[in-house]
């Protein structure tokens, strides 16, 4: 099942809920992401502060995680789905992301960043 | 205490109740315990973080690092009546044959240890991947209790879901493990991760260890021993004191100190800074901890083993 997770509230004290991917704005930018065995591509993910983004997330090999603690994300990959993440950045800064599903050796380094910019 | 002069040995007293911390080199054991006390008291070792099986350049001597620590522990002046290890074991593998070699192997070098009574914990490493099959197999259950003069253990297994939740069966279990308990009754737990948010952004948290916490609050006297982090590290929620161990194969940096986990660069000239392993204190009120932190830095090498032995 595809989903649409959204990001609400000024200092990402985020407020969930999810809705059919259907409801994508059309306007919004999707980057994708894809998860794999060690890394995420991007592993770097750019976004300007009030521009509301989807996160398209699919995995090439096996089930992932995608958390990003500081945005109350908290969301897994899993082969043949696709995970929408929709992040509307209402604070600058850098924001870790990682894999929370053990994949293997390596898995510690599966990790990532969005850097939101003025 | 005076075994404590003369080397680079501290003590330090912190906020934390009846804890008294103290750090030094592996073989001054015992040198906070008492004469005249020693019937009453009784003390354990914690090791944690083996990861036997890893290669690479954070611990080039990963080979022998295991056997050092064996080494250590035997060498203590007094040794302990039972040594825990909590977890990370074995350094994980996509290959099961490989995975059961390991553990094989591990078992026996500790088999070493001069301490016949052991317990076992596993970490994401020893369990994640085929959610702790591997394990039971070798070491039994993941998570279980005993008691031990006085003082109940309880071990909490907080990475056989590779999603690092201790799942509601296993709090039910907790709950009914528990409940017979007074509420002063002297609880201790030992598991991997930490069961608080100590920093989720480098996934060193438990998804519903809150869950863990709010159980154990109900008693006084609960005291945490995980490992995970590779570090010694000190911490409380409540009335708990959660204590993580120095890991047996290379540090990590401090929480989130820098942008990504990476493990501390391996220094040849310091080639075992940052390894070490705990003992714990436990006198006769049942409810004072006293932490010694055993370093494995200037403890002998070992000679690097020719083969583990046939299977």
């Amino acid at each position: 099942m595809r989903r649409l997770h959204w990001i609400l509230g000024p200092a990402f004290a985020a407020v969930l809920a999810t809705m059919p991917v259907a409801s994508v704005k059309a306007q919004e930018k999707v980057i994708q992401v894809t998860a794999e065995r060690f890394k995420f591509t991007p592993s770097v993910i750019e976004l300007k502060l009030g521009e509301p983004v989807i996160l398209e997330l699919t995995t090439l090999d096996r089930k992932h995680g995608f958390q990003v603690s500081d945005l109350n994300i908290d969301e897994t990959v899993e082969p043949g789905k696709v995970t929408h993440i929709r992040i509307v950045p209402a604070k600058a800064g850098t924001f870790l992301f990682h894999c929370t599903v053990f994949c293997g050796s390596g898995h510690e380094d599966m990790a990532g960043e969005i850097v939101v910019k003025p | 205490m005076n075994e404590l002069k003369g080397r680079r040995d501290f003590i330090k007293l912190l906020g934390f109740g009846g804890v008294v911390f103290a750090s030094g080199l592996a073989g001054c054991a015992n040198g906070l315990r008492k004469s005249g006390r020693q019937e009453d008291d009784f003390f354990f070792v914690q090791l944690s973080d083996t990861h036997w099986g890893f290669k690479g350049p954070p611990n080039p001597e990963a080979a022998n690092t295991l056997r050092q620590a064996v080494q250590a522990v035997n060498a203590l002046p007094r040794q302990p009546d039972f040594i825990v290890f909590t977890g990370d074991l074995t350094h994980t593998t996509d290959d099961e044959a490989e995975r059961h070699k390991r553990m094989r192997e591990f078992k026996l070098i500790v088999a070493d240890l001069k301490t016949p009574v052991q317990r076992y914990m596993p970490g994401e490493h020893d369990a994640s991947l085929d959610q702790g099959k591997a394990f039971q197999e070798h070491f039994g259950a993941t998570h279980y209790s005993f008691d031990h003069k006085g003082v109940h253990f309880a071990v909490i297994d907080n990475v056989s879901d590779p999603q690092a939740a201790i799942g509601d069966a296993q709090i039910d279990w907790l709950l009914s493990d528990l409940k017979p308990l007074p509420p002063d009754a002297p609880i201790v737990v030992f598991t991997h991760r930490p069961l608080f948010d100590l920093a989720p952004q480098w996934d060193w948290a438990t998804k519903d260890g809150s869950k863990a916490i709010d159980l154990l609050q109900h008693w006084k006297n609960v005291t945490v021993f995980y490992g995970h982090i590779h570090q010694e590290h000190h911490f409380k929620t409540g009335a708990i004191a959660h204590h993580a161990a120095q890991s047996l194969i290379f540090p990590l940096p401090a929480p989130l100190s820098q942008p990504k986990r990476a493990p501390v660069p391996w220094d040849p000239a310091h080639p075992r800074r940052g390894l070490g392993f705990r003992e714990i204190s436990v006198d006769e009120s049942r409810v004072v901890f006293t932490l010694k932190e055993d370093s494995l830095e200037g403890t002998p090498a070992v000679q690097p083993a020719a083969a583990i032995g046939t299977y």
